[in-house]
């Protein structure tokens, strides 16, 4: 019961995928088709981001000076190999970017997670634009968005 | 010139001729035309001066390079093969001068085309007769299919078409379902595609790779996807090849499209199985195992009386000489079938002798067309009186096919029927002179009702087709009689196919 | 300057796209985009001279792999940039006259920036070494080629985008979530950091799904059968550049990603032994090789027609990959290569019918053989090669799966992918007797000859194909270099 409960946010993104996913096959109505589709993208965003969260985690901000010494993480970086489930990212995520600070004991989310998601909103962004540019055109071509409409309009041409 | 160039010069020489009938093209017909002879002339040259080396014990070989990793093109001549280029390249001359008369004497369009893909075809069958090993062979018998598909469907009208259509569509279907699959799979067993005296399927290595019953199979494979051999069921595609210009029927279905596929099939008999393993394998157990190869034979004696009886019911004359020429080529078959050192010889023969025999009738159909405006035979009464010269080179070549002295048919067609009693199989014998007799049944009323019987209306008057028609088929009937006293020459060129298998 | 190569494949078309939609004339657009993809393939032919080197790996921005995002360059990758940037300049070379018919003027600019943009999302996922790139670049690519298929001359050609567009997003979308549950139970998106961590995993529940996720996405991409239904409407409906350009690379890039996934991230032996893979693709292969033939028998239009033998020859890039043994793979990605070329020049010869006859339907193209003979011969080179007719490209990539199958035994498998060949004799060859034999419909008896200016990059592609029919140093032997690194890369991936 605690696994079920535990993981309730999968619980949401299976429901909002498969909602999304009907209504994508299910709805002749392409603006609706179209919103269906980002109801499903919107459901992988969700999943990333449950994944990146560390429980009791903070976001990834680097406290206290230190010094420019950027990015030598191979020696920690190793260390993190065969992380095995979001809890134990942090881990090399902290491998990334504080090597020369001193042992930070504060645990953060994996913010990898929802950089990647920046971008797949970017991208479903543009998806959507241009679905919708493709029915603004369909509409002035056939007067209808009901798919059975213009397919039965093309089959009658 | 050493005979390894003198191969790829060979080769090269047509390739020459399409692109300078393409140069010259419908510009000046004339210059075209001699270009062509001159090529041809020059290839039946370069062709006897390789034939010098090649049967004087010669094996020269060319190498192009790899096609694909592990599978080259390559030529080596061997006697078969030098026989068949000889055959090839020699009527290629007399089919030039015969296809300038034709065409022009019956005003045909896309002339320049037709010359071109002459060429092609040509340069197909020496490639497939000097082909070194079956992946080169097999890429030569598909360009020859391709080449010789706009020659079929020359006229470009519906029955053109139609024609076209089941020539491509039998030829095509075949090799790519049947040949290829069993090239490939002689490849995976022998791991070389490489024609070897003896055989690559005999090779000590092979022993237990393959079972006899897959070799049978195997066989039928080959027997099949060389559909160019036109053994029934497969043979539909020569009467449709039939709606092409005369010329086209008479060198490429009567001597390099049909003769490239009995000739694989030799090929194959003789160097992929070797004889001895056709003839020594024997499938099922008891006291009468039967041959590997005896469905193969039975089913090419079964294709040479059937397409002799349907030959005798066709009335057109081109009809009835491709119906004709399926029989023959059965016999061919039958002689790689067989697999004795004399069937083989044999059916090596036949391909020269059935060769001159059929392009001289194919010939004289098309001067009969050209000069009378007959294809029927039952219009043909009393055409001797107006075509002598034609008619009585019918008759001459009529004799060859038949298998009667003089004509050089007479020698196959014995060393076929020593075959047939060396292994046993005297049902076969019984089924090579009923074919014989069926020959004579349905070719020799040609030349006798045209010159006995008198003629139905007005009488004719002597009016021959053009000269560039007449001379070429007198030429093949002299020729097909004068093989007849090089019966022994031949025989002893080809001997070592035969014994260099042992 | 040299060491840059491998990003500047990227980022020379990447930035020009832009750049062109702010210069907007179409006259300039046009002669830059030829520039830049007659560049970008030059790159890419010094990239492949280099690969006898050894595989060249690009660390963007400096950050040290694993944790930026590489750039590998090897055979594989080299050989599918190299044609996807080879046809896409020949193509652009080609689309002058063609775009010039079937795209309004306005949109020129706009229509040479998507199309830079579909090259460069295409390279993109062949070179990028990391996980989340390839879906970036996946939907770069995707994203502007319904854009360009919605510039169809017809009504039809926005609906026929925004089905791909809808079936496409689900298909990247699938993708993404694979991607997704690989990095959470390895917690790396570069390729080969995945690859080394995979044994440890490799037994979970999660890697299955997130396996056959990816895969999906990836077949919806390819159009295997049955996931093909986006392919037949959106090649027809698009401008015949753009139906020449997508049909010769989109697919087999999918293709190309689906090679790295299956050989490279999971293993052979994962995909193959402890899934039943194989199996499943060598029947679905099948399947959708008789189906989609037999469907581009009966088709009307000549552009639906290669569509569904599009189709169809998916299955056999797929049959190849599905032997898992060197032999098999080469096959598999020479098909991707020749099929490019055959695929490639046979659009751009219904390009041509296009631009001249202004109609696809067969019935209209009847009797085109003799007023267009230079563009039906052509027609004719190119369905040899389609046909797999020896001395075709064609036959190159059937004979190397013919022989494989064999040599594995598959005796079904080989008899029945020589029975569909024959399939291919059909559709190809009705066209033929169509455009000689018929009677002139009256737009043919009134056509002229293509524009030289498409014929010839037309026949350079069509004599390719035949060329590569008879020296396959460079098609066959690159690819088989290439089968051979990915089948040693995942060796040692076993053995580590």
């Amino acid at each position: 019961m605690t696994d079920f409960l535990g993981l309730y946010n999968y619980w949401i993104v299976i429901f909002l995928m498969m909602t999304g996913f009907y209504i994508v096959i299910a709805r002749e109505n392409l603006i609706k088709t179209i919103i269906g589709l980002n109801i499903f993208q919107t459901s992988v965003f969700l999943l990333y981001i449950t994944m990146g969260k560390v429980t009791g985690g903070t976001a990834p901000i680097l406290k206290g000076s230190h010094s420019g010494e950027s990015h030598g993480a191979e020696s920690h970086g190793a260390e993190s190999h065969g992380a095995e489930h979001g809890q134990e990212l942090h881990a090399a995520a902290e491998g990334h970017l504080d090597s020369g600070v001193e042992a930070v004991t504060e645990i953060y989310s994996n913010p990898i997670p929802s950089v990647l998601m920046l971008t797949a909103i970017v991208v479903g962004i543009a998806t959507t634009a241009l679905a919708l540019a493709l029915v603004v055109r369909i509409r002035e071509e056939y007067g209808t968005i009901e798919e059975d409409e213009i397919l039965e309009m093309d089959r009658n041409s | 010139m050493t005979p390894e160039n003198l191969i790829w010069i060979a080769m090269l020489l047509p390739l020459v001729a399409i692109a300078l009938v393409f140069i010259i093209g419908e510009k000046s017909p004339n210059i075209r035309e001699s270009c062509t002879i001159g090529i041809a002339v020059t290839l039946f040259w370069v062709t006897t001066r390789l034939a010098g080396f090649v049967f004087s014990g010669g094996r020269p070989s060319f190498k192009m390079g790899e096609m694909l990793p592990g599978f080259e093109i390559a030529f080596t001549v061997e006697p078969l093969g030098m026989l068949f280029a000889l055959v090839a390249s020699g009527l290629w001359i007399l089919t030039t001068v015969y296809a300038i008369g034709y065409m022009r004497g019956h005003h045909e369009k896309n002339q320049t085309r037709f010359y071109a893909c002459f060429a092609s075809a040509i340069f197909a069958a020496l490639a497939a007769a000097f082909a070194a090993n079956l992946f080169t062979l097999f890429v030569a018998y598909e360009l020859m299919t391709i080449s010789t598909y706009p020659l079929v469907t020359h006229h470009g009208d519906e029955k053109a078409k139609k024609g076209g259509r089941i020539y491509l569509g039998i030829l095509l279907s075949t090799s790519v379902a049947f040949f290829m699959l069993a090239i490939a799979w002689t490849w995976t067993v022998a791991g070389t595609l490489d024609f070897t005296p003896g055989g690559i399927l005999a090779q000590p290595n092979i022993d237990g790779k393959i079972s006899d019953f897959q070799l049978s199979v195997l066989l039928g494979l080959f027997a099949f996807g060389i559909g160019k051999a036109a053994i029934m069921p497969f043979h539909r595609w020569l009467p449709a090849a039939m709606v092409a210009p005369t010329p086209v029927s008479a060198l490429l279905h009567a001597v390099a499209v049909v003769k490239v596929g009995v000739f694989s099939i030799l090929k194959v008999s003789i160097y992929i199985f070797g004889i001895d393993l056709i003839s020594e394998t024997r499938l099922g157990e008891g006291a009468n195992p039967i041959m590997m190869s005896d469905w193969l034979c039975y089913l090419a004696g079964a294709t040479i009386l059937l397409a002799s009886l349907v030959a005798m019911t066709k009335d057109n004359l081109k009809a009835r000489l491709a119906y004709s020429t399926i029989s023959q080529l059965a016999y061919i078959t039958l002689g790689a079938a067989l697999a004795t050192s004399d069937s083989v010889i044999g059916g090596g023969m036949h391909i020269a002798m059935h060769a001159v025999g059929k392009i001289t009738l194919f010939f004289c159909a098309g001067a009969i067309y050209v000069g009378a405006h007959k294809t029927n035979i039952s219009d043909m009464r009393g055409l001797g009186r107006a075509m002598p010269l034609t008619m009585g080179a019918f008759l001459l070549a009529t004799l060859s096919i038949i298998g009667l002295p003089p004509g050089g048919g007479a020698w196959s067609k014995w060393f076929l029927a020593l075959g047939t009693v060396q292994t046993g199989h005297f049902w076969l014998l019984a089924a090579l002179m009923i074919s014989s007799l069926l020959n004579i049944a349905y070719l020799i009323p040609i030349p006798i009702r045209a010159f006995m019987t008198p003629a139905g209306e007005a009488p004719m008057k002597f009016k021959e087709a053009p000269m560039m028609c007449v001379v070429p088929l007198c030429i093949t009937a002299v020729g097909s009689v004068a093989l007849f006293f090089f019966g022994n020459e031949i025989y002893d060129v080809l001997l070592p196919i035969a014994t260099s298998a042992r | 300057m040299i060491e840059q190569l491998p990003v500047l494949v990227i980022v020379i078309p990447l930035m020009a796209a832009p750049l062109f939609v702010l210069i907007g004339n179409r006259k300039l657009v046009l002669l830059l985009t030829q520039l830049v993809c007659w560049t970008v393939f030059g790159i890419t032919v010094s990239l492949l001279s280099r690969m006898q080197y050894g595989p060249i790996s690009y660390e963007l921005g400096g950050w040290p792999s694993p944790y930026g995002i590489v750039y590998n360059v090897d055979y594989l990758s080299a050989f599918v940039m190299l044609f996807v940037s080879g046809l896409g300049a020949i193509v652009i070379t080609y689309a002058p006259k063609s775009v010039e018919r079937e795209v309004h003027h306005s949109k020129h600019s706009l229509f040479y920036a998507s199309y830079l943009l579909c090259m460069t999302g295409l390279l993109g996922m062949c070179i990028t070494g990391d996980l989340f790139n390839v879906f970036v670049f996946l939907e770069i690519s995707s994203l502007s080629s319904y854009a360009l298929i919605s510039l169809g001359k017809t009504r039809r050609a926005p609906l026929a985008a925004l089905h791909y567009l809808i079936i496409g997003t689900v298909g990247a979308t699938f993708f993404l979530i694979g991607i997704g549950l690989l990095y959470q139970m390895t917690g790396t998106l570069n390729m080969a950091d995945i690859a080394s961590r995979l044994q440890a995993v490799e037994s979970s529940r999660t890697m299955l799904v997130a396996f056959a996720f990816m895969t999906v996405g990836l077949f919806i991409k390819m159009a295997v059968f049955p996931l093909h239904t986006w392919l037949p409407n959106a090649y027809t409906y698009a401008p015949s550049v753009v139906t020449c350009f997508i049909a010769a690379t989109a697919t087999k890039v999918s293709v190309y990603a689906f090679i790295r996934l299956i050989y490279v991230i999971f293993t052979p032996q994962f995909a193959f032994e402890r899934l039943p893979l194989d199996s499943a693709l060598m029947a679905f292969s099948l399947v959708g090789i008789f189906v989609a033939s037999a469907a581009a028998i009966y088709q009307t239009n000549i552009k639906r027609l290669l569509a569904y033998s599009s189709v169809a020859q998916i299955g056999y890039m797929l049959l190849g990959i599905s032997m898992s043994n060197v032999g098999g793979l080469t096959a598999g990605i020479t098909h991707m290569f020749n099929h490019a070329l055959i695929k490639g020049g046979l659009f751009m010869v219904v390009g041509c019918f296009a631009l001249r006859i202004g109609s696809l339907k067969l019935e209209d193209l009847r009797g085109a053989g003799k007023t267009m003979p230079l563009t039906s011969f052509a027609w004719v080179v190119g369905g040899l090669g389609l046909i797999g007719v020896p001395m075709t490209a064609g036959f190159v990539s059937k004979w190397l799966l013919l022989t494989s199958a064999l040599s594995l035994e598959l005796w079904p498998v080989a008899v029945l992918m020589l029975l569909s060949s024959l399939l291919a004799v059909v559709y190809i060859w009705r066209v033929v007797e169509i455009l000689y034999f018929s009677p002139a419909s009256h737009l043919a008896k009134t056509a002229k000859e293509a524009p030289m200016a498409m014929l010839i990059p037309t026949y350079i592609v069509i004599g390719s194909t035949i060329v590569f029919g008879c020296w396959t140093v460079y098609s066959a032997g690159i690819a088989h270099a290439a089968a051979e690194s990915l089948l040693g890369i995942s060796q040692m991936g076993g053995v580590q």
